[in-house]
């Protein structure tokens, strides 16, 4: 009956029905994250191509070269190419991003998932849980789990990982109890559905477009989290190319070699920015609030 | 009828860009001053967005007039830049809209959004607009009006929200008030009140109206004249008399005839035969399928943590009937009398705190998990909205073998070739398996609905309202699959509506439920044509006839604190009446 709205969301559901790659192109945001994002993927794989030097070999040039045709971003105090350290850090990053989100938002769905589904006792249990850990600051989280498991990168990827389980659980959760309540969950139910299929036939695929869109905007704060560990000192260990170390390591020569702060800090920036807009673009697909079937 | 007070020149109205699709094409139309004018049409007709148009309201970025002028007070609305139309808008032109539920703002007060509009373009005091804002209230027939100014929407019933909304659009004295479907969201009974409200002020107020509707009992009752709209374009305008006696455009007649009329079968036992009736008699009386006795259902009010708990909500009380195959008993009331909530206790959807529910003899309530999984190949639920009760991303295909896939009652190839049954059985076509619920239209989808709850060969269907989301003319192809399935298949229903017109048409008996209770329960003729319980009465009196000829009589009023409410009596053969 309300035929205004139908029509107006036509436009908008045309998008979604073309499929998920075409609508993306559409949107401008998508279209800028996915091309820092492609470029970032370029880069960690084709790396060996693209640097010109090992980035771990001393004395490839001079120390503290300022940017030049020869050393693009200049050399650091060991006379390392700043470039290729900087080319093969986003292999680095895209580990930390991914890993880190894969264990927060696998760990998240399942506690939320079956929170949400059992309900009762489990889910107030799994729930209140979750709340005790959602009131830390994540960074807190992070820092007791490196305290636990020891310093090193692969111990802050899964700390990062760890610290935003709760979020994940959370939004789970709350997207759960949504989709329980509609009409399809019931008709499945009283269908005679079992657990399993309520579960991973009904439930998940309603939800996974949801993780998708936050998951896309949680590994740039992914990667800001480990880059912030590895700025402490408590992430990646020399001499390993990862930007907030390489950051870190700046400091001390701030005046005398500003290249070394300015083009590992850009790096973060514009692959937080990318995966912001990306994931900006894939909610303007995939949200559920914008879907009309 | 004095000159026109709104002049609509062919008025074209398209969303989104490029290939643009046009919503509203050359539509033409004048209101006279004091006139209704009912708009009408089914979903996608252009009904709403038209008018839409003339207030500049059309869904943004989308929407866009592409032609026309609309001429009113000696300015055209369409040219008219943002600012003009903000001074006509809730002033000389307002609008009434179908959900009162949202369209007041939850958290201001019944009077500042009631006096906002008069101290915008009036510039009058707040004391002045208070005054005439209670005035308004008391016009609308809410009582103490002056308490009213401070409460807030969620104190108020549907009712009374809309009533708040015919205030708020009256207080303004507009020239113009539009109604988009201002009573599809309420109780017939309410909906009866209001519409005697509106005809009463419009009078008062010399206003015009342009009712928006998909309900021709409505037009029937408030219109002047009518335009009839198909896919954008206006179909047919006429005086409502000659449109509804002798309608000129084949479209027109269609949705007329599609339109169930209460009464049209007061003569009959059962509803119409579809198919033809088999040669022999069956040799066996029809077998009692469901059985339901005493059940009770108090939903828990809050607190119990802290402080006093809340008793909590009566949903059911002493609710029993029975029901044999190839039968349809209808469960009517209005939102909150407990019908819905008695269509999911049989299907334990919902636990009852007390009762009897057998199925073919068996007491459902004492089944373990793997009895009841068993149980319910036998009962199967269709739902309301077609839209929400499919799994967006399932394949139909999918959605349908899913019950029989549940039950392991066929696989591989033979699974696909009952599917394939199934899709032709309700209609649908088998190139369409493999689509998703949103490529289909919402009758295609109620089919998909049904076609998933056949394929376990049940006995029993519960079907919770399955019309009421569609089209009319849609309405009726469904109502007459439904009676086909039971004519053929032998199906016992249990026929969950809030619509008079549609129980007739469908059932063989009713129970009538009020407050939880069923307060009336018989044959289907006796229970529509001689109704003994005063509810079941203001119930068939407030069903407005899509007839304009006949009028609706006095609502009668009842005393619902004095109703009685049970035990129920016997009054004439299988006729039971609360006492």
């Amino acid at each position: 009956m309300a035929s205004s709205v139908d029509i107006a969301s036509a436009a908008a559901a045309a998008g979604h029905r073309q499929g998920f790659w075409h609508a993306l192109l559409r949107s401008p945001s998508g279209v800028a994250g996915l091309a820092i994002v492609v470029l970032l993927v370029a880069s960690a794989a084709f790396a060996a191509l693209i640097a010109p030097y090992d980035p771990l070999q001393m004395g490839a040039g001079p120390r503290l070269q300022p940017p030049s045709a020869q050393y693009l971003f200049g050399t650091d105090d060991f006379g390392r190419d700043l470039f290729s350290r900087v080319v093969y850090g986003a292999r680095l990053t895209l580990q930390i991003g991914l890993i880190a989100v894969g264990i927060s938002l696998t760990s998240g769905l399942l506690l939320g998932l079956v929170g949400g589904y059992a309900g009762g006792w489990t889910e107030r249990l799994l729930m209140r849980g979750v709340d005790v850990l959602f009131s830390f600051t994540e960074i807190v989280i992070a820092l007791a789990c490196i305290a636990i498991l020891g310093i090193g990168l692969t111990n802050a990827m899964i700390a990062v990982g760890i610290a935003s389980i709760p979020f994940y659980a959370r939004l789970t959760h709350s997207v759960v109890l949504v989709e329980k309540s509609k009409p399809y969950f019931e008709s499945a139910l009283s269908a005679g559905a079992g657990h399993l299929r309520l579960i991973f036939v009904h439930l998940l695929p309603n939800v996974v477009p949801t993780l998708i869109v936050f998951g896309t905007l949680g590994i740039s704060t992914a990667v800001l989290a480990a880059a912030g560990l590895s700025f402490l000192g408590l992430g990646a260990q020399p001499p390993e190319p990862e930007w907030g170390f390489m950051l870190a390591s700046s400091r001390d020569l701030i005046s005398r070699a500003p290249w070394m702060m300015i083009f590992p800090g850009c790096a973060i920036a514009i692959t937080v920015l990318g995966f912001n807009l990306l994931g900006d673009g894939v909610r303007e697909v995939l949200d559920p609030r914008q879907r009309r079937d | 009828m004095s000159a026109a007070i709104l002049r609509v020149e062919g008025l074209s109205v398209a969303f989104g860009g490029g290939r643009a699709s046009e919503v509203v094409s050359d539509l033409s139309y004048t209101l006279a001053r004091g006139e209704t004018l009912a708009i009408v049409g089914e979903s996608g007709s252009g009904k709403s967005v038209s008018s839409l148009a003339l207030l500049g309201l059309l869904p943004q970025p989308h929407g866009r007039v592409t032609a026309g002028h609309a001429w009113f007070e000696e300015r055209d609305l369409l040219a008219a830049s943002q600012q003009e139309l903000m001074r006509i808008r809730g002033d000389r032109i307002t609008m009434i809209f179908q959900e009162p539920m949202t369209s007041l703002n939850p958290v201001l007060t019944v009077g500042r959004q009631l006096t906002e509009g008069l101290i915008e373009h009036r510039r009058i005091s707040q004391r002045e607009a208070d005054a005439r804002a209670i005035e308004m209230l008391d016009l609308v027939g809410l009582g103490q009006a002056k308490r009213r100014l401070t409460q807030y929407p969620h104190e108020l019933s549907g009712g009374m929200r809309q009533r708040v909304m015919i205030a708020m659009a009256l207080t303004t004295d507009p020239a113009v008030l539009i109604a988009d479907e201002p009573t599809t969201a309420l109780d017939v009974t309410v909906q009866a009140q209001i519409l005697d409200l509106m005809r009463a002020l419009k009078a008062r107020f010399d206003a015009s109206i342009i009712l928006i509707t998909h309900d021709m009992g409505v037009v029937a009752e408030m219109a002047d004249r009518v335009v009839v709209m198909h896919r954008g374009r206006k179909v047919e305008e006429r005086p409502v008399r000659e449109i509804f006696a002798a309608p000129e455009q084949a479209y027109t007649r269609q949705l007329l005839d599609a339109v169930p009329i209460l009464g049209s079968l007061s003569e009959q036992d059962a509803p119409p035969r579809v198919v033809a009736a088999p040669d022999t008699t069956p040799t066996a009386a029809p077998a009692t399928v469901l059985e339901v006795a005493d059940l009770d259902k108090r939903f828990a009010g809050g607190g119990g943590w802290f402080g006093k708990a809340d008793l909590g909500v009566v949903a059911m009380q002493d609710v029993g009937f029975a029901l044999r195959s190839s039968e349809t008993l209808a469960l009517v009331g209005e939102s909150g009398s407990g019908k819905s909530t008695t269509g999911r206790a049989v299907l334990r959807l919902l636990e009852v705190d007390r009762g009897e529910i057998r199925l073919d003899g068996i007491d459902l309530r004492r089944l373990g998990r793997q009895g009841l999984r068993r149980a319910r190949r036998e009962m199967q639920m269709i739902f309301q909205d077609p839209y929400a009760s499919l799994n967006p991303r399932l394949s139909a295909g999918r959605l349908v073998a899913e019950p029989m896939v549940i039950h392991d009652i066929a696989r591989g190839t033979e699974l696909d070739d009952r599917v394939a049954e199934l899709f032709r059985r309700v209609g649908l076509e088998t190139e369409h398996i493999r689509r998703f619920p949103h490529e289909f239209s919402g009758g295609q989808r109620q089919r998909i609905c049904i076609a998933r709850a056949l394929g376990v060969g049940p006995k029993l269907i519960v079907a919770d309202e399955p019309t009421s989301a569609l089209d009319v003319s849609v309405q009726a192809q469904v109502l007459e699959l439904l009676l086909e399935l039971q004519q053929t298949l032998g199906l016992a229903y249990l026929f969950i509506s809030h619509d008079m017109a549609v129980v007739e048409q469908m059932s063989h008996r009713v129970a009538v439920m009020y407050a939880g209770r069923i307060v009336e329960l018989g044959p289907r003729r006796a229970v529509l044509g001689d109704p003994r319980h005063p509810y079941t009465r203001a119930l068939l009196a407030a069903v407005p006839i899509p007839d304009p000829s006949r009028v609706r009589g006095q609502l009668p009023k009842i005393d619902l604190e004095r109703m009685p409410r049970g035990p129920l009596v016997e009054v004439a053969a299988n006729h039971l009446v609360a006492a």
